[in-house]
């Protein structure tokens, strides 16, 4: 007993130091796993406020560009809801009903990112908004130009974004001329360009090549964009896969939109019972 | 208590420091000063460290909950921490004795040089490692500590050197 005494007597220190480091370690293993509640984020209240009022101050600095991306954003979408009317006319001409009271399928909510990182091998954004404006886990988050990633965690009035930044992220995507689908990853190295692998080894890829998310998850909804091929590996090489420049600048983020699938529990449902 | 408010302040001031200003410097796209960690060198010496060990820990926690960095920023601040005073009996031949007395400034230019560079180098890679959480990369980890600790370690002599008292 006495020599018990004596050994936590001599190692206090040490064994202080290494109670505080494993702790340490647990929460770094824990950051890294997705499905694990996390204490250590910064969407927390403190935090969160915090990066509220910084953001709002830097802010000011970044309106012009800002609202030059929002006109072109409109502009786009008012070009779209044009030719969707075009669209429209010709199909009643066709007599063909069409039943636009079915239920909607996403929702968008619109939010701000307040802090935003893009040099890690593991990156994730802060956003305004939380579970007071029905934000949870595992929700798409977009801008005008494309993806940008997808909530991980969230508190009442912020929420933290994985970005697609980050060596975890695993997203569906396909070539927009064709149904060919892979998956969206990124080695860590260049945060303009993201890796898409698992590509059927048949499909024709030509540099330029749009890259859309495939929404064969419940998470992204099909068709949003993500960027275009710069350099594919053919031949008879073993790696497959190709490098896609993204089109939004990830160091370069404002506003955004969150997606909202009302559908996500009905399709969780149907894929578990099919197991 | 002058001297406990003190720290307080100084752990608050690095801590923002750091958060507001050093976290968005980002030169060339990745490197980033890592200046918090002066709080490990400016702490005052004393046979008890649970306090320092618990300080430390705490100030890179905050930093990790700023960043989003899990608990990478608490671990390499605590292990420098506790590798401080061995460190100190090697390079400066201090003796418990000696504890009061010890001020980092009132050293000889030379052994602060050597004794800031290790344990900035120690916390970088390991922190540096830990960010990327895989074996791959190594090169990258290297440069990213080499570059960072450079950009640290000027950034602390500089201030040292403005901030330093008449003699």
């Amino acid at each position: 007993m006495q020599q018990i005494i004596y050994f936590i007597e001599k190692y206090k220190h040490f064994l202080f130091f290494l109670l505080l480091a494993f702790f340490a370690m647990f929460l770094i293993i824990n950051n890294h796993s997705f499905h694990k509640s996390k204490f250590v984020n910064s969407a927390n209240e403190i935090t969160g406020g915090f990066y509220q009022k910084t953001s709002e101050i830097s802010d000011y600095l970044h309106l012009k560009k800002q609202n030059t991306a929002l006109t072109n954003e409109n502009i786009n979408l008012k070009n779209h809801i044009e030719k969707l009317r075009v669209n429209l006319h010709s199909t009643r001409e066709k007599s063909i009903i069409i039943s636009t009271d079915t239920k909607r399928k996403y929702q968008y909510i619109d939010a701000k990112i307040i802090k935003n990182e893009y040099h890690k091998a593991f990156n994730f954004l802060t956003i305004n908004k939380g579970k007071k404006d029905s934000v949870t886990p595992e929700m798409a988050v977009i801008n005008g130009k494309g993806i940008i990633g997808m909530t991980d965690a969230s508190t009442n009035n912020y929420a933290r974004v994985q970005s697609i930044l980050n060596k975890n992220s695993k997203i569906n995507a396909r070539l927009k001329n064709s149904y060919y689908f892979g998956t969206l990853i990124w080695n860590g190295e260049n945060y303009n360009t993201v890796q898409l692998i698992d590509i059927p080894r048949q499909v024709k890829i030509k540099l330029g090549d749009t890259i859309v998310t495939g929404g064969k998850s419940t998470i992204f909804p099909g068709g949003i964009l993500i960027g275009k091929v710069i350099k594919t590996h053919l031949g008879t090489t073993a790696i497959n896969s190709i490098d896609i420049e993204l089109f939004n600048d990830m160091s370069n983020l404002g506003n955004i939109y969150i997606v909202k699938n009302f559908q996500k529990e009905e399709i969780k449902s149907l894929e578990n019972k099919q197991k | 208590m002058t001297r406990s408010l003190y720290l307080i302040f100084l752990f608050f001031f690095y801590l923002f420091l750091q958060v507001i200003i050093l976290n968005k410097i980002l030169l060339f796209g990745y490197v980033n000063p890592y200046l918090y960690i002066s709080f490990v060198f400016f702490y005052p010496l004393k046979k008890n460290r649970f306090l320092f060990l618990f300080l430390s820990f705490l100030l890179g926690l905050c930093i990790d909950f700023f960043s989003d960095t899990g608990g990478i920023h608490a671990f390499s601040t605590l292990f420098i921490a506790y590798i401080r005073l061995p460190l100190i009996h090697f390079l400066f031949k201090k003796t418990p004795i000696d504890y009061t007395l010890f001020k980092l400034e009132l050293e000889q230019v030379g052994q602060i040089f050597n004794f800031v560079v290790t344990l900035t180098l120690i916390h970088h890679l390991l922190l540096f490692s830990f960010t990327n959480f895989s074996y791959q990369n190594f090169d990258r980890v290297l440069i990213n500590t080499i570059f960072s600790s450079i950009l640290t370690l000027l950034l602390f002599f500089l201030v040292s050197y403005i901030f330093r008292k008449k003699r």
